[in-house]
């Protein structure tokens, strides 16, 4: 049960996927449009990984290892098929604001690495959580991008309107809890007055909107890597391992399993006390487009 | 074949190309986009790769599709067949040009290998039957597709070799400052929207 938990809480925080990994950045980018499209795409990808981790699991004994990936593309995309189907069914309206990207599941980087790194080795229990881990964490991560990408460019929060959101959520929420810290009399002014605040401050607002387009997702992602960055370079300063934090996967999806992304999660309780290389790690992305052009000009 | 149709094959050329970029405004193919972009020259490789895979493949996809799961009623396998006939077909690309074309194979052969399961050629075959194109429309749908992402990906890499030497803030450096550049590049093709 304690890896279980660990496996959970791994998922979450310390090896997010899309925060700290940085995998998958397709759906990433392309089904962040709205808080709602996020949470969506963000539970499909659960579903399908914690499943897919299931059954890998169980079969890791059966499959040859020289065929595996074909095997897990198989698996993978059987299920998909059956995700894809039961939204189709239940919920239409969100299958058809997701698109293709609910096929695109099957070539989603965070399921063949996690099969490959994780539940090929492990027994099905753990597997199990490892995908339910990661799936919540891409989920958070999914949910909290789109917020922050519906809230400046489309001046909503799950499709709840400003004044709404202003003028009723937040302040009741706040008023429980200055309720409970002190008396209701302060409570209700200070409630007033950030109504009249958010009233006055936001009525004139117009959304960014070029933040819910294409372009608005690249600066998101940009900037979110620049923050990773940035956090990384103070880790190495204080001598921290930070070589979990990546920035994108190698240049293709599938293979970025034994290659860029996760190779070093297959023993990720080995501490390295020391970065040696500190810069080296954001180039690691382009290692294997250089070394190609090495060769060819050889 | 008359005139519209050959009008609506354009119209689609244009679109898929230009205005609905693959990378710049669906986002797929984003991992090859962002990691083989460093030079021009193994940019050009790259996009020349992905448009001979995905023109091939949304051939076999959309014939397939067309004369052996329509008739099957099993159109509903459609990813788990495409999936897996992208990668045959990819592997048997390589030894074909390997044995047969040896030029071709050095030109294009390390990149081969890189698109197996790229997001974007499983998106185009999927594309491709979820619109209802014909073969011949889905054809040229997959090499309009392609060559919109070759035009990306060598943009991409001609700014990024003219910014190597610039003073970028540090946290910028690496991938984010390619992610603001395809930005700005993705406002420019929604320039493009006024064509259609």
């Amino acid at each position: 049960m304690k890896t279980c938990l660990e496996r959970l809480y791994n998922g979450l925080i310390k090896e997010n996927p899309t925060f700290v990994l940085t995998l998958g950045m397709c759906p990433t980018l392309a089904v962040t449009t709205s808080a709602f499209n996020g949470l969506g795409m963000g539970l499909s990808t659960m579903v399908v990984l914690a499943l897919s981790n299931l059954l890998i699991s169980a079969l890791r004994k059966v499959i040859p290892d020289k065929v595996r990936i074909p095997a897990y593309i198989v698996i993978v995309a059987s299920l998909v098929t059956v995700v894809g189907l039961l939204m189709e069914a239940y919920v239409p309206g969100l299958y058809a604001s997701l698109g293709i990207y609910i096929d695109l599941i099957v070539v989603n980087c965070i399921i063949l690495g996690r099969a490959e790194a994780y539940a090929s080795k492990n027994k099905m229990l753990p597997s199990l959580f490892d995908g339910i881990g990661m799936g919540l964490g891409f989920t958070v991560a999914l949910t909290l991008i789109g917020m922050v990408r519906e809230f400046f460019g489309n001046a909503s929060i799950f499709g709840f309107t400003g004044p709404e959101v202003y003028g009723t959520t937040i302040p009741v929420l706040l008023v429980e809890i200055v309720n409970k810290i002190f008396n209701p009399d302060s409570a209700s002014a200070f409630v007033r007055g950030l109504n009249s605040f958010f009233a006055g401050e936001f009525s004139s607002y117009s959304p960014i909107g070029i933040l819910i387009m294409a372009p608005g997702a690249f600066f998101v992602l940009a900037i979110l890597t620049a923050i990773q960055n940035a956090i990384k370079m103070k880790g190495e300063a204080k001598g921290k391992d930070m070589s979990k934090i990546q920035s994108g996967c190698s240049s293709d999806c599938l293979n970025c399993s034994d290659s860029g992304c996760s190779h070093r999660l297959i023993q990720p309780d080995k501490v390295v006390k020391k970065a040696k290389e500190p810069v080296k790690e954001v180039k690691e992305a382009e290692t294997v487009a250089t070394e190609e052009a090495g060769k060819e000009e050889k | 074949m008359n005139g519209s149709y050959i009008l609506n094959l354009i119209v689609i050329a244009i679109t898929s190309s230009l205005v609905s970029n693959v990378v710049l405004s669906q986002f797929l193919g984003l991992c090859p986009f962002l990691g083989v972009s460093k030079k021009v020259k193994t940019a050009s490789g790259m996009g020349a790769a992905v448009i001979f895979v995905i023109t091939l493949s949304s051939l076999v996809a959309g014939v397939i599709y067309k004369f052996i799961l329509t008739p099957l009623h099993a159109t509903y396998l459609k990813t788990i067949v495409f999936i897996l006939i992208i990668a045959a077909l990819v592997q048997f690309v390589e030894l074909f040009l390997k044995k047969f074309v040896k030029p071709l194979y050095e030109a294009l052969g390390v990149y081969l290998p890189l698109i197996t399961t790229n997001c974007a050629v499983l998106g185009v075959a999927i594309n491709n039957v979820n619109y209802g194109y014909d073969i011949l429309t889905g054809v040229v749908n997959g090499f309009a597709t392609s060559v919109g992402f070759a035009l990306a990906i060598i943009i991409l890499a001609g700014i990024r070799e003219k910014m190597e030497y610039n003073d970028i803030p540090k946290p910028f450096r690496g991938m984010p400052i390619v992610l603001v550049t395809a930005g700005l590049m993705a406002i420019a093709f929604c320039g493009f929207a006024g064509l259609i």
